[in-house]
């Protein structure tokens, strides 16, 4: 008999102990990859070289740049040695609060997102390329022969609400850091945050309603399993191919809720200096980008998963590739396993890649324009999407 | 001049009662201004200008536009110092077209001296103009660009005008500030490989224009950031003495080369490219085709340049060969004069203009007989839009103050003198 944490199978509890802590470490090494890949991507893009300048000294004149990574560990330490400036008359627990609540709504969501399907550790450890790993195929295979557990922090019923309420809480972090910030271009910076960010959350949430009816799930899990159907036996059941139209509607109001690029007038450094975040300096400046570029790596993730279907191959069977004209590639557990986690990150490296593009070729709207694309364009656009999708749905089409 | 009155429409009173401001629920007619204090460090106020804005939500519904920030008293320097020396306080005027500050400057002495410049020396001053004024709409426009946001095309475009500054660099020795003119004259001469390889970089620089083109001219931002906003009439611009491609893009086809032809403009076959509403995209429209007609001159420039000599043989009026610095007395002594006391033009006075980048830019000389000049005034183009700039402000929202002033290209410079 094993022993128990807080009367849990104490391997139950380190390996969700392990899946946890591997996908929050994703998110912020995904963040760093962000930082680096919005300078070097935009280089590419503007005919630059990009930062290139910080290295690690070593022996005999040699330096490490890394292609230029070592600038997010520069940054870093410069933001952290910086003078702390604050504002002469501000709310200090408001702006101290700020930062929280623009930087952990953008890590908490992701809890709910699956990142491969079920793993079977008793059987993982089985494939020929794991067997060399000590005691830990014969342990699973001996003492837990059935454990299985989900790539995913927690499996909650609720997962896409879960995911609009905390994302809602987001908006606080500006609001509440142009507001405390005491200084006019703040308070308009926050003021624009927070009527863009409501505006945008209601076309989202609208566009995304189809999808709901269309896999009767509300949980990402399902939403997941649902997708890596097929449809007419050949074309995977990924939301793209069922709902093109919400997937340009998501993707622009997600961009807008993201306050990037063309939707960045929260934050407009040539009218408002930099908006909400004007008066943070130092490493508060730099959990506010931090978490935005964390969003946007979410922002992709949701895509994926909604809309291509997560971690699933097309015709990726748990057992190996059932081709549609009838050939078989059988693949043992853990390859099937890793080729979903590889297949959900190159989908959520090319919808950061999308929204890196999207940021750097785009000039940035008005406000009025801003708020006419959101309530006159998106918001009807996702209704009537809604509607044609329950008509359908009611019809029996999927 | 006929005063300009503010439109109707635009009154504080009236900007109030406008229907879609009545919509926002954040600006209820009951809602006093709010003041906002931008610039003169605010980043779109290139630190040479302050604005103060009444907004009711994001509209502006008054506003105090305050240049002056950047000045340096450069004519009562001119004054100071002999006509060579205050040439290089031309160069600061509109610093990204010290060429053409230049020539325009040196112009109005020639024509107080009655000095024929050389055909080789016409010639390259036109040629250099045009080159400039290539530099200085990449560089509105890429301001414009970068103002609203686009990066790229703004990094597009400072490549390109990379590309010329650092030819210029070649034949002057610095990239902005040439101090290249000299009384009848040009510094020094350019070979024939420079001319060729500037005829390359103008061809290398399409490439780049049509990237350029392709970002920004269908994409819908940009349009709707830029059509109908910043609007003036044809009237109102003409009223306020605004000249160059601001009062071009109203439809008013003046251009100072054609109008008034110096150097070597009637002979080179180019067109005036004028828009219609005087919007902030009509600036840009016409900026950009003024960019494609200025390739044209460059082009043929550098075909018709002659051989000779690029100074004339007016040595009261410049310095002379070294050879006969050296190698004769008169000459010692010619170079001499030229150096203590300056150039010394005949008593009178003049008022010579170029089209600058910006539009006229026109210089006024008293001469009283001396190398100094008795009053020197500069007559910028970007001063006389500061005077219509609110009116053309009042009524549009805060973020339209960055577009709108991007397009007005203001100079601190030559601006605030």
């Amino acid at each position: 008999m094993q022993s128990t944490i807080l009367g849990i199978n104490i391997v139950y509890f380190w390996t969700y102990f392990f899946v946890a802590g591997a996908i929050f470490i994703f998110m912020f090494m995904m963040g760093a990859v962000m930082s680096w890949s919005e300078r070097k991507q935009s280089a590419q893009l503007q005919d630059r070289i990009g930062a290139n300048r910080a290295a690690i000294p070593l022996p005999f004149g040699k330096k490490l740049a890394l292609w230029g990574f070592i600038n997010n560990l520069a940054d870093a330490i410069k933001c952290l040695i910086k003078e702390d400036f604050r504002p002469q008359a501000y709310d200090k627990l408001m702006y101290n609060l700020a930062i929280f609540f623009a930087f952990i709504p953008a890590v908490l969501a992701v809890a709910v997102v699956p990142f491969a399907g079920v793993v079977k550790p008793a059987e993982f450890f089985q494939a020929w390329y794991l067997k060399w790993i000590p005691w830990l195929p014969e342990y699973f295979a001996a003492n837990l022969p059935d454990f299985s557990f989900r790539v995913q922090v927690a499996n909650l019923n609720v997962g896409l609400l879960f995911i609009f309420a905390i994302g809602g809480l987001n908006v606080f972090g500006s609001i509440l850091a142009g507001w405390s910030s005491n200084n006019k271009f703040s308070m308009m910076g926050g003021l624009r945050a927070a009527s863009q960010m409501i505006s945008y959350e209601i076309s989202m949430g609208m566009s995304l309603l189809g999808i709901i009816f269309i896999y009767q799930h509300i949980d990402l899990w399902g939403l997941v399993q649902a997708q890596s159907d097929l449809a007419w036996g050949w074309l995977p059941k990924w939301g793209i191919f069922l709902q093109p139209l919400a997937f340009f509607l998501f993707i622009a109001a997600a961009v807008a809720e993201n306050k990037r690029m063309p939707f960045d007038l929260p934050e407009a450094e040539s009218e408002i200096i930099s908006g909400y975040f004007l008066e943070y300096s130092g490493f508060k400046m730099l959990l506010f980008m931090f978490a935005e570029f964390i969003e946007i790596v979410f922002v992709a993730i949701m895509l994926t998963t909604l809309f291509f279907g997560g971690f699933s191959v097309p015709w990726l069977m748990a057992d190996g590739f059932h081709f549609p004209w009838g050939s078989y590639v059988p693949l043992s557990h853990a390859s099937v396993v890793i080729l979903q986690i590889i297949s959900f990150q190159l989908k959520v490296f090319f919808f950061c890649w999308l929204l890196q593009q999207l940021r750097w070729s785009l000039p940035r709207f008005r406000y009025d324009q801003v708020m006419d694309l959101g309530w006159k364009i998106l918001l009807p656009l996702s209704i009537v999407n809604l509607i044609i999708t329950i008509i359908i749905v009611a019809l029996g089409g999927f | 001049m006929t005063e300009v009155d503010i439109p109707a429409k635009y009154k504080v009173e009236e900007v109030r009662q406008r229907k879609e401001i009545l919509e926002l629920p954040i600006a209820s007619p009951s809602d006093s201004p709010v003041k906002v204090n931008i610039g003169p460090s605010h980043p779109a106020m290139h630190g040479t200008i302050k604005m103060i804005a009444d907004l009711v939500g994001e509209t502006i519904v008054n506003i105090d536009v305050e240049p002056g920030f950047l000045h340096r008293g450069m004519e009562k320097m001119c004054e100071n110092r002999n006509y060579v020396s205050a040439l290089p306080y031309t160069d600061r005027l509109n610093y990204v077209t010290a060429f053409i500050n230049n020539f325009g400057y040196i112009g109005a002495i020639e024509k107080l001296f009655g000095i024929e410049i050389t055909e080789r020396c016409a010639w390259l001053r036109t040629l250099f103009s045009e080159l400039s004024r290539i530099t200085d709409h990449y560089t509105c426009n890429a301001a414009i660009c970068s103002e609203i946001g686009a990066m790229t095309p703004f990094l597009y475009f400072m490549q390109a005008r990379d590309y010329i500054w650092e030819h210029f660099n070649w034949a002057t020795g610095a990239r902005q500030t040439y101090s290249y003119a000299r009384v009848g004259g040009l510094a020094r001469d350019v070979t024939r490989d420079w001319l060729d390889k500037a005829k390359q970089i103008l061809l290398d620089n399409i490439p780049l224009l049509k990237d350029i083109h392709g970002l920004m001219d269908k994409n819908r931002i940009f349009l709707d950031r830029t059509q109908g906003v910043g609007e003036i009439s044809k009237e109102d611009a003409i009223n306020a003495g605004i000249t160059g491609p601001f009062l071009r893009s109203t439809g008013v086809a003046y251009d100072v080369r054609k109008a008034l032809p110096y150097l070597k403009y009637d002979e080179l076959d180019w067109e005036v490219p004028v828009g219609k509403y005087g919007d902030n995209y009509d600036r840009w429209f016409v900026r950009m085709r003024e960019i494609e007609e200025s390739f044209k001159i460059c082009l043929q420039c550098i075909e018709k340049i002659p051989e000779g000599p690029i100074n004339s043989d007016d040595y009261y009026a410049h310095l002379p060969e070294k050879s006969e610095v050296y190698g004769s007395i008169e000459g010692l002594i010619n170079h001499f004069k030229i150096i203590i006391d300056g150039p010394k033009p005949p008593a009178g006075q003049i008022y010579d203009c170029v089209e600058a980048a910006n539009g006229e830019l026109g210089f006024f000389i008293v001469s009283d007989g001396t190398g100094t000049a008795y009053r020197l005034h500069v007559r910028p183009p970007s001063f006389l839009i500061m005077g219509v700039l609110d009116k053309i402000i009042i009524g549009h929202q805060l973020a339209d103050i960055i577009p709108i002033f991007g397009t007005v290209n203001m100079v601190g410079g030559e601006c605030d003198r």
